[in-house]
């Protein structure tokens, strides 16, 4: 055994008032600031496409599926409502509530997500044809990548949620989850009113 | 100010809002044109905004400061992953709190691979953990020291960095396996220790494990 003092402070700063939010949910949260910021460059190339370079949208003789990306819309929206209900459910310790909202969450993410793509296929314009091609693509390609994200952070927590993890005292894991899910929704919703709807 | 992404809860009410306001901004559009649907943006941005600021966190603020000593008491964190429960470790926090007025904070970090790392399944490691912590920490109330325990951070520089803020130690003790079998010593955790924390560290080494 031995025992040493270091000769020199190295020793970690006066303790400090907290800021009230525990490291993971800190680190969600700076993850999605960096997020925020990501969206906001393909949103300002959205801006100065259409409204500074009056580009017109969309631009002839190309047509947006408003009405199934709406649809789309829908679930994906639904989905935020199932995954605060799997949330709701551990905390009251309802487990069978949680694995349900987590498997519903994922049922719709993952819908959401092959509806886009078969949008894309049908959609008839490439990400080649000029600059409304391109940020149309720019911009719900980046959510749909984000989607892919947040389906795997659910996949790992509907697993985890089967195996029995989680419980009213300890379920940081679909905390933290819901608010990126939650997010990815936020985001969806701006692109869906600017591309789609105005 | 309230954070509107601080928990699940204030993310949904978040997307609550959102839709709300992207609804309004699309109705005004369509009834009264664009320049309609940028004031009502413009307003919903404001009002969330003020909402948000205005609107107090009804959370008390968590001071991470060390509570006071008591005159003359004399503090000691444990740091110890599977030897926790060994001879040798209780040995050597009696010999240290022998004949003082010593308080002491066993902290068992919670060991995990990597993939557990990674996929956040934490909560077979704690569980661990917690078991090991309770077995070290009935014997130490056995031999009538004032001992507390904490499941901490995986990593163990961290986890002796939150027991400092917490506890205010005046002594700290790691207790590992021998070199070669260690893998805290495989990362130098204790000359890390010592290099990092200004307090004395007494590292106990534990040749067997039960």
């Amino acid at each position: 055994m031995e025992a040493h003092a270091a000769p020199h402070h190295h020793g970690p700063p006066a303790a400090h008032a907290s800021s009230r939010v525990n490291r993971e949910v800190l680190g969600m949260f700076l993850f999605i600031a960096s997020e925020v910021m990501v969206f906001g460059a393909f949103f300002a190339m959205y801006f100065f496409v259409r409204v500074v370079n009056s580009v017109e949208w969309p631009t002839p003789p190309f047509h947006l599926p408003v009405y199934v990306a709406g649809i789309n819309t829908l679930i994906l929206v639904t989905s935020s409502f199932t995954m605060h209900w799997a949330l709701t459910s551990i905390k009251k310790g309802n487990r069978a509530g949680m694995q349900a909202g987590l498997v519903l969450t994922v049922l719709m993410g993952l819908t959401f997500l092959l509806t886009q793509l078969l949008e894309y296929s049908r959609v008839g314009f490439a990400p080649s044809d000029g600059a409304f091609g391109s940020v149309f693509y720019g911009l719900t390609g980046l959510h749909g990548a984000h989607v892919l994200v947040g389906l795997t952070i659910l996949t790992f927590m509907t697993v985890r949620a089967f195996r029995g993890h989680f419980s009213p005292e300890h379920h940081d894991g679909v905390e933290i989850g819901g608010i990126y899910w939650h997010f990815v929704d936020v985001m969806w919703i701006v692109v869906y009113t600017t591309v789609y709807i105005l | 100010m309230r954070n509107p992404i601080r928990s699940e809860a204030e993310a949904f009410r978040f997307l609550i809002l959102t839709i709300a306001a992207f609804t309004a901004i699309v109705v005004a559009t369509a009834l009264w044109g664009w320049v309609a649907g940028v004031l009502v943006w413009l307003l919903a941005t404001v009002a969330i905004v003020v909402f948000y600021f205005r609107e107090p966190s009804g959370e008390p603020r968590v001071r991470e400061a060390p509570a006071p000593h008591d005159p003359g008491e004399y503090r000691v964190v444990v740091l110890a992953n599977e030897t926790v429960g060994s001879g040798e470790l209780f040995d050597e926090v009696c010999r240290i709190c022998k004949a003082r007025d010593a308080r002491v904070l066993v902290v068992a970090p919670a060991l995990r691979d990597r993939t557990h790392t990674w996929t956040s399944d934490v909560d077979p490691a704690r569980a661990d953990a917690q078991a090991r912590l309770d077995v070290s920490l009935a014997n130490l109330a056995e031999a009538g020291i004032a001992a507390t325990g904490e499941v901490g951070s995986g990593d163990p520089l961290t986890a002796l960095d939150d027991a400092l803020r917490t506890f205010g130690p005046d002594e700290a003790i790691i207790s590992t396996r021998p070199v070669g079998q260690s893998n805290w010593l495989e990362r130098d955790v204790v000359a890390k220790a010592r290099e990092r924390f200004d307090l004395p560290i007494t590292h106990v080494i534990v040749e067997d494990v039960a």
